[in-house]
Parts: structure tokens; sequence; C-alpha cells
């Protein structure tokens, strides 16, 4: 599916309903190291992808390509219908605008405030007013509820804070698309859990398409048969309905390959033994 | 071995002229991050004061006392001015100043970039839409390239003070006299070449260590390696590019 282009130049978006991102027959090998090979598969909109694999299979890269930070070897990669492989740095920034990333470990900003970091999309790369800005920020911050960490520097919190930091920031732009790299890795249950609430608030509440890289598997099952739902001002989180864990699919990447694509009654029931090694 | 060490010598050499390209292309095109720039210019400019004032006083002071010892033998103590101020103006101005700064901001930020590369913030700038060279390596390069010189002028101008008080109080040379041979032994070539070299030398040091501390690879140990090779390749630098502009400018204004 190739984006149209209107008759003003500008591309435009594909058919409603038509998947988010795609990735086709992509591979990438860093000198001899092959770390993907003919990855392909598809994310609809406001679905969640779970991508599961043992460290160094290839899960981060994934994330890293659609954001065009990488480019593949061989493959289309596209987001929002538009092929983000062949493109210039300059022409990704208009793509990533509706695509945000929860790095590993957060990634924030050491010399900028919580403020700072979560508003840095909004001051420096739009003209936005400030107060306007301000305002925004705190509404993130009190969706992650750490409104009253504004003026703190990312030193002063803890790691789960840091994570939450993180996804506020990436959604400040009100991105279509959250991509989360380990979100919850290093975490201990309890702190990993509120992560995963805020995915599932972040999905089911704001619609947004979601891609988890994990290789927590009690975090990736949590999220993908839980859904979120508005509680009076808040929300409250309860088992999901049969459709929303179907529509929740795993993809587990072994040496660089999808070793298993289905729903998560699909994934435990596979009988193959890496699979089956992975679970237990 | 001997493929990979060149094939990873010319592949250094490839980015680091790519950086180049890009730190210019964004010197002349927008988005512009014009308050990161001021910050720079303050961190590199007044940040490097202290460092290079005091460099810049005991060289001056101990060039004096010994070319003073030198100029005894053959009873020109009185020229002790002349001396002082073409060697600092001409060389060790820029030279000293450029190595300080090599240490000091060379350093600096190859760790500060290295450190954003290894924890993946210079990703997270690319995923927000920023370009890394037009916000990190465009203002400290403008920050490099007009602030060395005013440090150099500063180091220049110190020196001579420190010359001055050991040829006063130490060489017993009469102060008018040390302040005529310094105008007498200034021309305007050397003036010239003590100003177009710490424009050179503040480039290539800034531009080493954005260079070394984007592409640090392989946690904290990787972020020390960046700033050791960063120290390293912008003194031997400074102490390279001074020898070319020399031979550049001897060639051009003498």
């Amino acid at each position: 599916m190739e984006p149209q282009v209107s008759a003003t130049g500008v591309i435009e978006a594909p058919a409603a309903g038509g998947p988010v991102l795609e990735l086709e027959h992509v591979s990438l090998a860093f000198d001899d190291k092959v770390i993907l090979r003919d990855v392909s598969f598809s994310v609809l909109p406001g679905r969640t992808k779970i991508i599961l694999g043992a460290s160094g299979s290839g899960k981060s890269t994934i994330l890293k390509l659609v954001l065009g930070l990488l480019k593949p070897d061989g493959g289309v990669i596209r987001v929002n219908g538009q092929r983000v492989d062949t493109m210039s740095e300059r022409e990704l920034i208009e793509v990533r605008g509706d695509v945000g990333m929860v790095f590993q470990e957060g990634a924030l900003f050491d010399s900028l405030t919580v403020a700072e970091n979560v508003g840095y999309k909004l001051y420096e790369e739009t003209n936005l007013p400030l107060d306007e800005v301000r305002r925004r920020v705190e509404e993130v911050l009190g969706f992650v509820q750490l409104e009253e960490f504004v003026d703190r520097m990312p030193s002063e919190l803890s790691g789960g804070q840091r994570r939450r930091v993180a996804i506020a920031r990436a959604m400040a732009a009100k991105p279509g698309i959250l991509l989360y790299d380990e979100a919850t890795t290093g975490l201990d249950p309890i702190t990993a859990t509120t992560i995963d609430e805020e995915m599932l608030k972040l999905r089911d509440l704001e619609e947004v398409t979601t891609v988890v890289v994990t290789h927590q598997l009690r975090d990736a099952f949590f999220v993908a048969t839980h859904a979120a739902v508005p509680d009076g001002t808040g929300f409250r989180i309860v088992p999901a309905d049969a459709r929303k864990v179907d529509e929740a699919e795993f993809i587990m990447l072994k040496e660089g390959r999808i070793a298993f694509e289905g729903n998560a009654a699909e994934l435990r029931a596979s009988t193959d033994d890496y699979i089956r090694t992975f679970l237990s | 071995m001997l493929e990979k060490w060149v094939k990873d010598a010319v592949l250094e050499v490839q980015e680091y002229m790519r950086l180049q390209g890009q730190t210019i292309r964004g010197v002349f095109s927008r988005p512009f991050y014009f308050h990161d720039v001021v910050e720079q210019f303050e961190q590199i400019g007044i940040g490097s004061l202290t460092v290079v004032i005091l460099t810049g006083f005991f060289t001056g002071a101990v060039l004096a006392l010994q070319t003073g010892i030198t100029l005894d033998q053959f009873g020109a103590r009185p020229f002790v001015g002349r001396l002082v101020s073409a060697s600092m103006v001409k060389e060790l101005g820029p030279v000293l100043t450029g190595l300080m700064l090599a240490g000091r901001i060379g350093s600096g930020i190859a760790a500060e970039l290295g450190s954003m590369a290894v924890t993946d913030q210079i990703n997270a700038l690319r995923a927000l839409g920023t370009d890394p060279v037009r916000k990190l390596v465009v203002p400290r390069v403008l920050a490099g390239f007009f602030m060395a010189p005013v440090l150099t002028i500063i180091a220049n101008t110190v020196g001579i003070v420190g010359g001055w008080l050991i040829a006063v109080f130490q060489l017993r040379v009469a102060s008018s006299l040390y302040w005529s041979s310094i105008l007498e032994g200034l021309y305007p070539e050397d003036v010239w070449m003590g100003l177009i070299k710490p424009f050179c030398l503040g480039y290539a040091i800034v531009t080493i260590g954005c260079h070394v501390g984007l592409r640090a690879r392989g946690g904290t140990q990787g972020v020390g390696r960046a700033t050791t090779q960063a120290v390293v390749a912008a003194s031997v630098a400074v102490i390279f590019v001074d020898f070319v502009v020399t031979r550049l400018l001897i060639t051009l204004t003498y």
C-alpha cells in the first residue's frame, strides 16, 4: 500500500482502518552479526502488539527501525502509510510527530527538569504559547500521577518515576502510536504494574496504538489481558473482554526471526520447545 | 587486522567530515537553537576564563624569567618585553590556550555527549523530532570558534602583565621600557597570526570533542574512552593545526 500524494503534494494517510505500522521482509545485520531476518508484521490502529524475545534477539532494534533511528538492509517499513526506510532524517521528523517512544531506562535528559523533559518537544519544536505548553505538561504529568515532581531533576526520581516521566514525555505531543522499549525491566512487580496500567490507560482511554517490547512475561500478559475503563474522573483496570484479549497480538523473536505470531491463548498453547522454555 | 584498522580509520575520517558538513549546514539554516548557543558561549567562554588567565599569567611570568637570564648574557635585558610579547602573541598564547581548552572543553563535550549517546538520550532527541547536530553540535562549535580567540587575547594580555611584573620587580627593568619594547616588537603580521590561529584551534577542539562524544559506545567505560580520546586527539590537533596555520600564514603574510 503506497501512500497517496494529493494534488498539493501532501502525503495523505492510508485508508481508515488499515495498518498504522507495517514491516515487510525486514532484515538487518551489523558487520557479520545478523540482527533481523525477514521480519514481517503489521499493527492496526488502537491495537496492541507485544514483541517478546530473549536479550539480543532484535526486539529493541525493531522499534528503532520503526522510528527511522536505524535503516534496514532490506525490506519495507511503513508508518501511517508512509515508507520510512527510504526517508531522509529531515523527512522523518514529520513521521516521528505521530510516534512516541519510551526508551529503556527512560533516556530522560539529565540537564533538564521533569517539566522541561516532558514538554521538550512542545517547547523546542513547536510554536505553542508557553502557558499552553505548561498546561499540557501538567496535564500529562497528572495522567501519570507525578504532578508534584514537575520541578525535580531526573536524578532525584526513582526508577519507576523515571519510566512514568518518559511515558509522559512520549505522550505529550499526542502521538497516535506509542513504542515501549523494555519499559518495566528492572522494576519491582508493584512499580511494573503501575507502568503497565499507564500503557493500558493510553491505549484504552486515549486510543493510542501500542507496541510493547519486553522479556517480562508477567507484564506482557497483564497488558494483553486487561483493559482500562473510565471511572468517574479516574479510571479502573479490569480484565479485558474476549475480543480485546484476542486483539492483543504477540510476536516471539528467536535469533532475529519471528518464531511465533498470535494471541495470548495461542502463545500459551504453543508446543514449540523454545517458546515452552521461554514461557516456563 | 591491518585491513580492519584501515577500514575503521577511513570510516572515522568519513564520519568526522560528515559531521563537519552537517554542522556548517546547521549554522546557516533553520531551526537554530539560539538559547543553546548563548548557554554554550557562557559555558565555554566564561567557564574557561580562570584556567586561561592562570595559564597565561604564569607563562608570561616564566617567559620573562627565563629570557631575562639569556638576554643578560648579551646585555639585552631591556628587550625582555619584546620577547615576551612576540612569544605570547604569536605562539604561546594561542597554543597554550588551545591546549587548556582541549583539556577542559574537549573532554567536557566528549563526556557529556558520550553519556547522552550511551544512555539513548541522543536517540530520544531524534525521536522527539530534534536534529542532535543542530541542537548539540552547532552551539558548541560556534562557541568554540568565537570564544577561543577572545580567550587567547585575554591570555596574551595577562601573560604580558605577568611578564611585566617579573621584568619590573625581579629583573629591575623600567616599566616604560618594558611597554615601549612591547609596542616596538609587535608587528601587524604577528597580531594577525595570533588572532587567526585560535579560530582554527577552537573549531578543531570542539568538532573533535563532539565527533568522539557522539560516537561513544559501550556504557560508562565507553564514555571514559571517548573522553581520553577527545583530549589526546584535540591536543595533538592543536599542535598540528598550529603548525599548518603558521606555515600558511608565514607564506601569505611575510
